[in-house]
């Protein structure tokens, strides 16, 4: 399969990264604007994502309704989040309206009206997601475990809290934007049927004029503590999750980490899904999830199940953890090989799926791995590679935060 | 882009989408069962068995069958609804003979007792989850007090206790009779070499004994009523409603398919503009389910408890208007662009198609191409959707609400 990666770096410090796929009839399209939640004030968490789903109301010569309204008519299907690092806004469509529809998102971003008669609605979305977050008890003891995992600005939940979104004031969505949201580090993705040059002359248009702000100091780092925490919960089942260090998507060691965390949680195979689910019935839900940050990464272990067996549960997954530094067997390393290089074909039938991970390459590497490269490298994976990775990296020093009627120990 | 279909001797049938440009190959096993097929005794097993089709064969162990689904790399998983059980996997082209070969085996699992004593922990463990999960349990509620003694008001998991007391025999049995050759399709999407397929599976299910396994499949009465559940844990007070709606089988589908994006859909609905926009509702959205036979709109909201009684009489004011007035023409034109879109992004893949055909056979005996769906999509007025308003009132509904309110006026 031949693929081509195209990218051009704007002299205002955005990026254009864009892969042509000829067999699709979609194209799609990935903004990450360096303005996520790790960049709210100390007592403004929740400002980002307020910021994010202001600008949905109205920009450019739209208010909300025709916003709305011209993106569907173009068949848009069209996404926004916010994590960390980032604001996101995601787009797809048919080919033919991939233009017309990258015009109404510069707007978004360029230019939001960010109206103060609609911050009361906005306030009551973020608020409402923060309360429902309390009905969902596995994604709540994951959104707990990562503000422990990464005790500083980076491990925080997107919706901030409550007495935070109470707070913000107009002027701080404005002050927030007009900080965050500029052209410098910006990333925009574009995978599909799409035709270069007239795609890059017309980002051009769209973007080029647009200046950078002052650039601001990144959020300072904070070291974690290993511990095991306990949050009471009325409910049936007790949430396990447990975290441990690893190296980020950028380091050297990166495919050979991920790789044993295949071997932990891939596939119904895997380690964990065989150990605690298949052999032993202790619940439905178990696995382990790289999270990488650009500058750090982390494995994310989640398992739920019947408080009476929640302590046996958090025993076998933590003992499986524990045995992944004595190594991995062929067997194991051909099932991984297998996935990985299925997965990479298949991305290419999905134009979003390819938009999002050229812009997240090129977030963390500056550039894009090709298919061809991945492939070269998941073939070069060995036991041997991966073990010796895992003696000298072996997964200890373990957050765990459960969530349910009792404490459990480790 | 080739449709080919072909049915053994003993029922089973083929069928195929098959595109030689596809980089992957999607297959699945469609059978014909699920919650509505269940006699009371035996509620929950259609799921159950789903699970247990993993659990081996005479010559494959559980271990065999996840590790061998992993050797090829396959994206495999199952599902059960209220009337089908559907098993499938997608992979590179080059492993589609093992492919159906290994899903063809499992459709004959040894169902031995003690995986069938492990997989009950799991089974009661996923029904505990969704208990711990909003809307906690109130779909399956509503659902029964609105089809009352129809087969489509039967619960999907079942209950801890009716999955505790099953025994395995029951089990058995209930598999010799659904999981009958002619009650099952093997639906094939992406790049597909129909005839070795063909071959593979003739050699595998050819010999199958092919058993009666019919279903009726009546129109639901539908009653009506409103209650309000107490769950003081919940933090959010959660609101489903029902109205009975077109079926599977009748023409006036799409008009409702199109009503339902119209009024909620997750963004520029009526819904989202009355209710999540305003940052009244967490959530709002209006679907429409089609069944053999009969048809639900549902409408699920979610709420801080205090805008419930506030949300509902928007909700009546929405259903009202639309009543009185129907939907306007750039509200349609809107919607199907919005369709139109979706459908060609979800064909893309192999593994969207597959199910797009495999419902179109199943429940109707046709093929369309997605340029057939859209085309039909296409040609529906604001007069059909009229017409669907006029025989499906959504003011006839039944509903609940569940969450920290103990009454809502």
């Amino acid at each position: 399969m031949t693929q081509e990666i195209l990218a051009h770096t704007f002299a205002n410090g955005l990026t254009l990264v864009a892969e042509p796929i000829a067999s699709l009839e979609s194209a799609a399209l990935s903004i990450l604007v360096p303005a996520g939640c790790a960049y709210d004030p100390e007592d403004r968490n929740g400002l980002a994502a307020v910021m994010c789903e202001l600008s949905l109301r109205g920009s450019g010569e739209r208010d909300s309704r025709q916003f709305v309204r011209d993106l569907e008519n173009l068949g848009v299907e069209r996404g926004d989040s916010t994590s960390a690092a980032h604001v996101s806004y995601s787009a797809a469509t048919l080919a033919r309206n991939c233009l017309p529809a990258l015009e109404i998102l510069a707007d978004l971003v360029r230019r939001p009206h960010l109206p103060g008669d609609q911050l009361e609605a906005v306030r009551n979305v973020v608020l409402q997601e923060l309360q429902a977050i309390e009905d969902e008890p596995s994604q709540k003891v994951m959104l707990e475990l990562r503000k422990r995992q990464h005790p500083d600005a980076w491990g925080r939940n997107s919706q901030g809290s409550r007495p935070d979104v109470e707070a913000i004031t107009l002027s701080d969505v404005k002050r927030f934007h007009a900080q965050w949201v500029q052209p410098r580090g910006m990333i925009l993705g574009v995978a599909g049927r799409i035709d270069w040059p007239s795609l890059k002359d017309r980002v051009g248009e769209l973007f080029g004029d647009w200046t950078a702000s002052a650039a601001l100091p990144e959020p300072p780092s904070k070291i974690r503590q290993p511990r095991v925490e306990h949050i009471p919960h009325e409910s049936n089942q007790t949430q396990i999750s447990i975290a441990y260090d690893s190296v980020p998507y950028r380091d050297p060691d990166y495919f050979q980490a991920w790789g044993a965390v295949g071997v932990l949680s891939g596939g119904m195979s895997s380690r964990l899904f065989t150990e605690v689910r298949e052999k032993r019935g202790l619940c439905y839900t178990v696995y382990a999830s790289y999270h990488t940050l650009r500058d750090r990464g982390a494995v994310l272990c989640y398992a739920g199940t019947s408080a009476e067996r929640a302590q046996e549960t958090l025993d076998v997954t933590l003992a499986e953890l524990r045995r992944l530094k004595h190594g991995i067997e062929p067997g194991e390393l051909d099932r991984l090989k297998a996935r990985i290089k299925s997965a990479l074909i298949m991305q290419q039938e999905s134009s979003s799926a390819r938009s999002g991970a050229v812009a997240r390459d090129w977030y963390h590497l500056g550039r894009v791995r090709t298919l061809a490269e991945l492939s070269a490298i998941v073939d070069e994976l060995t036991c041997e590679s991966i073990n010796s990775y895992l003696g000298e990296n072996p997964p200890r020093d373990f957050m765990i935060v459960t969530l349910g009627q009792q404490a459990l120990s480790a | 882009m080739q449709f080919i279909h072909h049915t053994l001797s003993n029922g089973l049938q083929i069928v195929a989408e098959c595109n030689p440009e596809a980089h992957s190959t999607a297959l699945g096993f469609f059978v014909q069962t699920g919650a509505r097929d269940e006699s009371a005794d035996v509620a929950g097993v259609s799921h159950f068995l789903e699970h247990m089709v993993f659990k081996g064969t005479p010559t494959r162990s559980p271990d065999d069958v996840n590790r061998e689904f992993d050797e090829m790399g396959a994206h495999y998983n199952a599902f059960t609804s209220e009337e089908n059980t559907v098993y499938y996997a997608a992979v590179l082209p080059e492993y589609q003979t093992r492919a159906a070969e290994l899903l063809g085996d499992i459709m004959r699992p040894s169902l031995r007792e003690t995986d069938f004593t492990t997989e009950k922990k799991v089974i009661i463990e996923e029904i505990r989850m969704y208990a711990d999960q909003p809307p906690f349990g109130a779909d399956d509620r509503v659902k029964a007090r609105h089809f009352g003694s129809h087969p489509l008001g039967k619960s999907v998991l079942g209950t801890v206790d009716s999955i505790a007391a099953l025994p395995l025999d029951k089990m058995r049995s209930y598999f010799q009779r659904r999981y009958s050759p002619g009650n099952m399709t093997l639906v094939g999407a992406g790049r597909i070499d129909f005839d070795q397929l063909v071959q593979t599976v003739e050699k595998l299910c050819g010999s199958w004994e092919n058993l009666a396994a019919g279903r009726d499949t009546p129109r639901a009465d539908g009653h009506s009523g409103f209650e309000c559940v107490l769950k003081d844990t919940a933090a959010m007070e959660y609101v489903i409603q029902i109205t009975n709606a077109p079926g599977a089988t009748d023409d006036d589908r799409f008009a409702a398919k199109l009503l339902a994006t119209i009024v909620g859909d997750d963004s520029g609905s009526r819904l989202f503009w009355e209710l999540v926009d305003p940052g009244l509702a967490e959530h709002a959205s209006f679907s429409h389910h089609d069944y053999q036979g009969s048809g639900l709109f549902m409408t699920y909201m979610s709420c801080e408890p205090g805008k419930t009684a506030e949300n509902l009489k928007r909700l009546r004011r929405v259903y009202a208007d639309l009543q009185a007035g129907g939907v306007t023409a750039t509200e349609l034109a809107q919607a199907k662009s919005k369709i139109n879109s979706r459908v060609v992004l979800g064909s893309e893949k192999p593994r969207g198609r597959l199910f797009t055909v495999g419902g179109n056979w199943v429940n109707r005996r046709e093929y369309h191409t997605v340029a057939d769906d859209l085309a039909l999509v296409d040609a529906v007025t604001v007069e059909q959707i009229a017409a669907v308003l006029a025989s499906y009132p959504l003011a006839d509904s039944t509903g609940i609400a569940i969450g920290p309110l103990a009454e809502v006026s």
